[in-house]
């Protein structure tokens, strides 16, 4: 099976549980079982090639530009990580049908569950570090639902909110290490970093780059000092405690160390970096896992012990260790996931995990004792489990390993760990487990049903079978991916077996059980210590941090962003002068090449206007009303002036959307103050007045100096000019640069300019939604209101008007590919023309005649024009080429088609839709149902009728 | 004789413009504003044609006929709004 297809398969598996739910939990969970299985199959397939040695490699060329591909490869430690992702996760499907109840979405749990899975097998798989990271990022994000998935409980939001925190800022430092370790490497590609071992050691951005990346590494992995997430992810259901914190996603940073080994390791930053946070990170876990009574809590404690336990064997950097580092990977996988798994079923039966509460459970819950008996000896480090090969090993290899100079230090903690280790692990048994049976169980337990612990018990026979034929069984596997860890060299000598004679692990090891077991039977009075011993509390110091980072992000952002215009204003326009005055002086402006031309009288006057209006609206713009008409001053100057520079469909653009524009003002404006009130200090004033004079007169210049001398280059005005007609099949060529040469930009306006009008749409019905309608309902005129609400005259006029209005928007449209016009426009005009029936006749009169709403105009209009851009494809061209020709039917002289005008009829309706749905939205603000009972002229005979029936009554 | 005609004709309706803006400039009521704008649109359709005409061109035709058409659709608004506050009712 190809590796896209491992990789992918639960991705898209994932779509089936959330559907099949409705069938049933059983088919939801088949469907994720399924799913898993057939990926693991796959996996297995490749199986023998893989431990032969070989490496499978799957290529795609994704954004070749950024050095992102979606590179696939599979070698010995990628295998041993995806057969444990897909193998323990086919368990946890298993045992998680068990033990959600009936109130848990299922369907959901599963989606997680299997997107979580994806990502890593992702994170295994990838030969691309981009395409690493961003796998990496998933299971945060999925990790986050997962651990959240109790939403009710305000400690799985809080753990997963935590726990997404902490890794996601790891996860942005491990972009910065391995931007960087790409860099030095040439490649983002793994193949080709792990091959540059001497460049990248050799490089000055080494260190760097290590810290980033084991920054990553460690958060993912709770490593000191941040181990306090795993902790309180354990809020989450047991089967993600299981999945997520012992078996997969914690070892993912183990993952990346073991993956960067062979480049990173083997210099003093790696040894005292990576061994040191191991081995305090493996100590701390031990001491505080001894002293939690929630069961979760001591096996979380334990994983952080453990996964610091697996850290420092890495970060020792010889090749024995590597071969224990993975060895241990997998027998920890084993005995913690089945460990979890029956915490799980002890608080899915006895409903609680208070090891206070518990003990005596061997009578009641056989089946489970055994199992989490034999786990637990395997943490604990006794033989024949396989626990205790991994920890033999480990203890071996700290024998031979000096700190600064000291060569007790490492074995000397490395016993404290173990000691600690084995004293929680026999507590978990005989606190539990043994002891007398107790009559205050908050629910009877028993044994669960095969389902539950199947998965478990089948975990606890590898545990056994791995520890007595450990070289039989996962030697090759072992092997193979050890050799990949330390870069394909020569393997060290070791065997996997029970007994090496008499060596000083073997006696390391016996002191630490003896000791494990002295360390519980003195346990009452050493919790007591711990319990009144000072020590600080991680959560707390988080959430202080975190409130920190929001006070700062706060008031940077709020000194930002006051919500007064003026401000934002005020820094983007002296940021742009002041960078085009960097660039002013930094530059060269060459001498004018162009003369200026003869100006004649009106063009005089028409500029004169401009400045009168705009001068007048600067001294009354505190006036709003006024400055409104001033607006329609400068409009109707600028349409002018468009006009007679040659540019008509400017003009035509221009006056239509004055109109609505004062419309859409005006209608604002019933619901604010007629005067702009006086806000600011004159001394801010004065610095307003300063910035947007130096900008204007800024803007004045180089528009100037831009108009006087001609372009370096060529301008694209002569391309467009010479194929309008030959490429667009039109004349116009503003036109057929709107709707074919930049067609695809007009069609994402199109779309923006829907979205907006929906938005504005949504607004409306959110705030009518609310209180704010009894008010507005309310709500009476702020100024006396004269005259008649429906005029007859005006009436009369706007519906004569209408269809010559819309006959001149058909006119428009049609001629508009050849000469000045188009569907913008039109559609403008028709827009204008129903609005005025709003204005006359009144908001329910109009809305009485609306057949079509303005959602579904607007919605045709971009299909439209979609559908116009897509047929385009039918004949083998790229989207939105346009294809034309001529016509010519007897009686009518002949005519052009052409597709454009089809597209351009979805430009059309889309602006009518869009542009009435604005201006229907905001006029509901103001209308007031029944306040206005005269109705507007009416040729409805039906009224009529109503009307005499009232006379004659 | 035409040329001088459209001359004096330009030169008329342009110091139309140039008066009603005076007028939207020191009127007294907001309305009188309004009323002068409005006959600024007049004036600036008869500008439009007579430059099409002076030019022997119809392209401007289309721009003075949406000023016509539409144009007293603001002036209707502006007129609503002073009158009922409310122009949508």
């Amino acid at each position: 099976m190809s590796l896209f297809l491992i990789a992918a398969l639960p991705f898209l598996g994932a779509v089936f549980p959330a559907l099949l739910i409705r069938a049933g939990r059983n088919a939801s969970a088949s469907a994720a079982g399924l799913t898993t299985l057939l990926a693991f199959v796959g996996l297995m397939l490749h199986a023998p090639a893989v431990l032969r040695g070989d490496v499978i490699q799957a290529q795609f060329d994704w954004l070749p530009g950024l050095g992102l591909n979606a590179n696939f490869f599979l070698d010995g430690l990628g295998f041993l990580f995806a057969s444990l992702i897909l193998g323990i996760g086919l368990l946890i499907i298993l045992y998680a049908r068990f033990y959600l109840s009936r109130e848990d979405p299922m369907g959901n749990f599963y989606t997680y569950l299997l997107l979580f899975q994806g990502a890593m097998v992702g994170i295994v798989t990838s030969d691309n570090i981009l395409l690493l990271l961003i796998f990496w990022e998933l299971t945060s994000l999925s990790s986050f639902l997962l651990i959240g998935f109790w939403k009710h409980l305000p400690e799985g939001r809080q753990g997963a909110r935590m726990a997404l925190t902490v890794t996601g800022a790891g996860g942005l430092a491990m972009i910065g290490g391995m931007l960087i370790l790409g860099n030095i490497a040439g490649s983002y590609d793994l193949t080709v970093i792990l091959s540059s071992k001497e460049a990248i050691q050799a490089s000055p951005l080494y260190l760097p780059a290590l810290i980033l990346i084991l920054i990553g590494a460690f958060t993912k992995s709770a490593q000191f000092p941040f181990h306090f997430w795993l902790p309180h992810a354990m809020a989450a259901p047991t089967p993600v405690s299981a999945y997520l914190h012992s078996a997969t996603m914690v070892k993912a940073g183990l993952f990346l160390l073991a993956r960067l080994w062979p480049v990173l390791a083997g210099t003093p930053e790696w040894f005292y970096i990576v061994a040191t946070t191991g081995l305090i990170t493996m100590v701390l876990g031990a001491i505080i896992a001894l002293f939690k009574d929630d069961l979760k809590a001591l096996l979380a404690f334990s994983t952080v012990s453990h996964l610091g336990l697996i850290t420092m064997l890495l970060g020792f950097g010889t090749k024995f260790a590597a071969v224990a580092a993975v060895f241990h990977i997998i027998n920890h996988a084993t005995f913690k996931a089945a460990l979890f798994m029956s915490a799980g079923i002890v608080d899915h039966e006895a409903h609680t995990r208070d090891i206070k509460r518990l003990g005596g459970l061997r009578h009641l819950m056989p089946i489970t004792f055994a199992i989490a008996t034999v786990a637990a000896l395997s943490m604990a480090g006794i033989p024949p489990f396989n626990g205790f090969l991994s920890k033999e090993m480990m203890l071996e290899e700290t024998v031979h390993t000096a700190w600064g100079g000291s060569a007790y230090l490492v074995p000397g903690l490395a016993l404290i760990g173990a000691l600690f280790s084995a004293a929680y692990s026999f507590r978990y048994i005989v606190h539990v487990f043994l002891g007398p049976k107790r009559s205050d169980y908050p629910a009877k337990p028993h044994d669960p049903g095969v389902g539950m612990w199947l998965a478990p018990a089948f975990l606890v026979g590898l545990v056994i079978l791995i520890g007595l034929f450990s070289a039989k069984i996962v030697g090759p596997l072992v092997a193979t991916a050890a050799g990949a860890v330390i870069g394909g060299e020569k393997l060290p000598y070791y065997s996997l077996k029970l007994w090496h004679g008499f060596t000083p692990a073997l006696y390391m090891s016996i002191v630490a059980v003896a000791g494990g077991a002295v360390l519980l039977m003195l346990h009452k009075p050493l919790a007591r210590m711990w319990d009144n011993a000072p020590r600080p509390e991680a959560k707390v110091i988080f959430e202080a941090l975190i409130a920190a980072l929001t006070r700062l992000a706060r008031t940077i952002t709020d000194g930002l962003h006051n919500g007064a215009m003026p401000r934002y204003a005020a820094i983007m326009i002296a940021f742009t002068v002041a960078l085009s005055f960097y660039a002013y002086q930094s530059g060269t402006l060459a001498a004018p090449t162009r003369t200026l031309q003869d100006v004649g009288l009106i063009p005089i006057l028409g500029w004169a206007s401009l400045l009168i209006a705009t001068g007048f609206m600067v001294a009354m713009h505190r006036n709003r009303l006024l400055a409104l008409v001033l607006i329609g001053v400068v409009g109707l100057v600028v349409s002018m002036g468009f006009n007679y520079l040659s540019a008509p469909d400017l003009a035509l653009t221009q006056i239509s959307v004055e109109v609505v524009t004062i419309i859409l003002m005006l209608l604002a404006l019933n619901f604010m103050p007629k005067e702009t009130p006086i806000e600011s200090s004159a001394g801010a004033r004065l610095r307003d007045i300063s910035i947007a004079s130096v900008a204007g007169l800024g803007v004045g210049g180089l528009i100037y100096a831009l108009m006087t001398r001609d372009f370096i280059g060529e301008t694209i005005s002569g391309f467009h000019l010479e194929n309008s007609y030959k490429g667009g099949g039109g004349t116009n060529v503003v036109n057929v640069i709107l709707v074919d040469f930049r067609g695809f930009d007009t069609f994402g306006e199109i779309i923006v300019l829907g979205i907006a009008a929906l938005v504005i749409f949504a607004l409306t019905e959110a705030v009518l939604g609310t209180r704010v309608r009894a008010y507005l309902l309310n709500r009476k005129p702020d100024l006396p209101q004269a005259g008649d609400s429906h005029p007859m005259m005006m009436v009369v006029a706007t519906r004569v008007m209408m269809p010559l209005a819309l006959m001149v928007a058909a006119y428009i449209f049609f001629r508009g590919h050849n000469l000045p016009g188009g569907g913008f426009i039109a559609g403008l005009i028709a827009a204008i023309a129903i609005i005025m029936q709003y204005m006359a006749s009144g908001f329910a009169w109009a809305t009485e005649r609306q057949r079509y709403p303005y959602h579904a105009i607007i919605g045709s209009g971009v299909l439209i024009a979609a559908a116009t851009g897509l047929g385009s494809w039918f004949s083998g061209t790229p989207f939105l080429t346009s294809a034309f020709g001529y016509i010519h039917w007897a009686p009518l002289e002949e005519f052009e088609w052409a597709t454009a005008a089809l597209f351009d009829l979805g430009v059309f309706l889309a602006v009518v839709g869009a542009v009435l749905l604005a201006l229907e939205s905001l006029s509901r603000f103001a209308w007031q149902p029944g306040a206005n009972t005269d109705h507007a002229m009416d040729i409805n005979p039906a009224r009529d009728d109503v009307a005499k029936t009232e006379n004659e009554g | 004789m035409i040329e001088t005609a459209a001359i004096f004709a330009f030169v008329c309706f342009a110091l139309g413009l140039v008066m009603n803006l005076w007028k939207v400039v020191t009127a007294e009521d907001v309305a009188d504003r309004i009323l002068a704008l409005d006959t600024m649109f007049i004036n600036a359709i008869a500008l439009l044609v007579l430059y099409g005409l002076a030019l022997g061109s119809d392209i401007f035709f289309e721009a003075a006929m949406i000023i016509a058409m539409l144009g007293f659709v603001s002036t209707v608004a502006y007129a609503r709004f002073i009158l009922r506050g409310n122009i949508i009712e």
